[in-house]
């Protein structure tokens, strides 16, 4: 990338998902919309940047999607899981806290994971303690450790390094 | 604007019927999730049921029935998706951390000791820099 185009789009991710919201929001390809759309992009990419906020790189665009479609197909099983615990009557969900320990370091893996993890119905994220390293999470179906452990180390944690790291 | 269009094909009756009935019960099961469970920290949990799998398959039924009866492709219900996705969680991690300091100031045993510090040391403010989860 030349000087020029860093200088104008600091944050091209930034820049293109703007562009894209705000053809979306106005549902029109038109030349008029495009070009507006571009400045709102370019000018959100420069706003943010005065943020400094650390560019963040994504390594494998492949993987992603399959991630995408993993924790989608992830979030309909535990909301299957979630609705069967709060429809079963007298039952007491067995929840609570879990120690993780993650290898991962990146911002962005980080924030994605957080989202992951506290979106899907039955774990939340509660704590990241950056300097061990040792992610808190609370589980509303903690019958087995092991099983939410091995999900967050191996089944997104490993991905998630592959794909920023 | 939401007039029923007389040629709208009974398939997509019946889908959009579906999925919004399908949205708004487990948005409903999530909330009565929210009454029915013992603790606040299992009460985090039920509601994410209405802001992952409830309103995706209330966008869907929107894309469905605005494509069909606009007769083009409407989709950008997207962007509501990708906004909950991002923003749910920030509440609910804001939340649960309130709770935790909270539990933490007045000594409730049935949560973790903050990170570094022994079991049975008095509870002092917890540290600072580890609350974010994500820096």
């Amino acid at each position: 990338m030349s000087v020029l185009t860093r200088r104008v789009l600091p944050y091209p991710l930034l820049s293109a998902f703007l562009l894209i919201m705000w053809l979306l929001l106005n549902q029109s390809l038109s030349a008029g919309h495009l070009i507006l759309g571009s400045i709102i992009g370019v000018a959100g990419g420069l706003a943010i940047s005065s943020l400094q906020i650390p560019s963040g790189q994504v390594r494998n665009l492949h993987l992603l999607v399959q991630f995408a479609f993993i924790v989608l197909y992830d979030i309909i099983r535990s909301n299957i899981a979630v609705t069967r615990i709060v429809l079963t009557p007298g039952r007491v969900a067995k929840s609570g806290f879990l120690y993780v320990k993650l290898d991962i370091r990146n911002e962005y893996a980080l924030a994605i994971l957080a989202c992951v993890v506290t979106s899907t119905p039955g774990t939340v994220w509660v704590n990241f303690d950056s300097a061990k390293g040792e992610l808190l999470l609370h589980v509303l179906d903690l019958v087995d450790e092991d099983e939410w452990t091995d999900l967050i180390k191996n089944r997104y944690e490993r991905l998630l390094k592959e794909i920023f790291e | 604007m939401m007039e029923v269009s007389p040629t709208l094909p009974a398939w997509v009756a019946i889908v959009t019927s579906i999925l919004v009935l399908l949205g708004a019960a487990l948005t409903l099961i999530g909330t009565i999730g929210l009454v029915r469970l013992n603790n606040f920290y299992s009460r985090v949990h039920p509601p994410t049921l209405g802001t992952t799998l409830g309103i995706g398959c209330v966008l869907l039924a929107s894309m469905l029935y605005f494509s069909v009866v606009k007769q083009r492709l409407v989709v950008h219900e997207v962007l509501i998706a990708i906004f909950v996705t991002i923003t749910t969680p920030v509440t609910l991690m804001l939340l649960v951390s309130a709770a935790l300091r909270r539990d933490w100031a007045i000594g409730d045993p049935s949560v973790p000791v903050p990170p570094g510090l022994p079991e049975e040391a008095e509870r002092p403010e917890p540290l600072p820099e580890s609350d974010q989860p994500t820096s």
